[in-house]
């Protein structure tokens, strides 16, 4: 260590700005998309329900942010004698769920 | 128009019942009426600060139940007549705060002053939101320290959305009150700077108020700082402040208590 370390307090508001703007930024991002998320299930779910009747536990609303696009993925559940219209699959899969609206969007 | 001001901060310690006091004082020594309004039940301070304490007979909760009447439980300060005080409850609990009880407290506040400021308690929970719930203005404490920024960061982030205008789609006007600043550290690189935290932040500047001992000096004496001692320096800061706070354009500084020789060499440091 140099003599004049003794004598030079380090600079530390620099580090402090810094650490700040990195946490703040994802800090806002998450708790912004959080927001979005769920506003945007309580709106599609209110859109939905005019039509079949749903339940709020019944949608899942995902975003998943990627280098250049990112998705936005709507899982809507109804009860399968709500949607008469639609045939079911002719072999349906017991894993899905039997009647089962979802939509994925790009999103840059 | 009477106006509703929250002074905030998410961060405890940092300025609030000290800010509010200061200020509230100045607007009042202006000529405006104003009215302090507690809402840390449970820890109640503002009347301390106020030097009120032996004055409570009734508080905030007395009358958001219906207990006693708004003219029963304000306190008129005995230095400045325009100034009043509505202390907390000490012993009761903050759930006794109910929604409707604070609006109609609050606007009858409305009606009879022109400043109705609420110190709000420290964090971000049910005590804190109902404080800046019926705000028109919002004043954020921060110290230039990181956690405090941080938290300040948070409580932005609230007045944006739980306050009554976000909920109507309109903006809780809101400024940045930087309290115990040191402008040699923050020179010499070892606190952060008033542009560090205005970038950070990105919220408009009230004022800069410099750390000093005679902050301490006046709640010792249950005197707001800007009546016990107007002369120093952040008396100086908060009386900017709350010029600014009435409209008044005023250039930022960061007034300072001049040191003499002798000052220099015997005089204590704050901090």
């Amino acid at each position: 260590m140099k003599l004049i370390d003794f004598f030079k307090r380090p600079r530390t508001a620099p580090v402090a700005r810094e650490r700040l703007q990195i946490l703040l930024a994802h800090e806002r991002a998450v708790s912004g998309k959080s927001d979005l998320i769920a506003i945007l299930q309580e709106e599609i779910l209110a859109v939905i329900a005019k039509h079949f009747p749903v339940d709020s536990e019944g949608i899942k609303v995902k975003m998943e942010r990627g280098e250049v696009v990112s998705t936005l993925e709507v899982e809507v559940e109804i009860p399968t004698p709500m949607c008469p219209s639609f045939p079911l699959p002719a072999k349906p899969t017991p894993a899905e769920p039997a009647c089962a609206a979802e939509a994925a969007e790009a999103e840059s | 128009m009477a106006k509703v001001l929250v002074v905030t901060s998410g961060k405890g310690g940092v300025g609030k019942t000290t800010s509010t006091a200061a200020l509230g004082a100045a607007l009042a020594t202006a000529g405006k009426n104003v009215v302090l309004v507690d809402f840390d039940v449970g820890l109640r301070n503002l009347d301390l600060v106020m030097g009120a304490e032996r004055r409570v007979v009734y508080d905030l909760i007395n009358v958001v139940q219906g207990d006693a009447k708004l003219a029963q439980a304000l306190i008129r300060d005995k230095r400045v007549p325009t100034l009043s005080l509505l202390p907390a409850s000490q012993t009761r609990d903050k759930d006794a705060l109910t929604d409707e009880g604070v609006a109609r407290v609050i606007a009858e506040l409305k009606e009879k002053f022109n400043w109705v400021i609420c110190d709000s308690p420290a964090g971000i929970e049910r005590g804190a939101t109902l404080a800046m719930r019926h705000a028109d203005v919002a004043i954020v404490v921060t110290n230039p320290e990181v956690s405090s920024v941080r938290d300040s960061d948070r409580i932005i982030g609230l007045l944006d959305s739980k306050t009554e205008k976000a909920e109507k789609g309109e903006r809780v006007e809101k400024h940045l009150l930087i309290t115990r600043f040191d402008a040699a550290r923050a020179g010499r690189g070892e606190m952060l700077n008033v542009e560090d935290v205005l970038e950070i932040l990105s919220i408009p500047l009230l004022g800069i108020i410099p750390e000093s001992f005679e902050v301490l000096r006046a709640s010792n004496l249950g005197s707001p700082i800007t009546l016990n001692n107007p002369a120093s320096a952040p008396a100086r800061a908060y009386f900017d402040a709350a010029k600014r706070l009435n409209g008044e354009a005023l250039d930022m500084t960061i007034p300072s208590d001049r040191k003499g020789l002798f000052g220099k060499l015997f005089g204590r440091r704050a901090a």
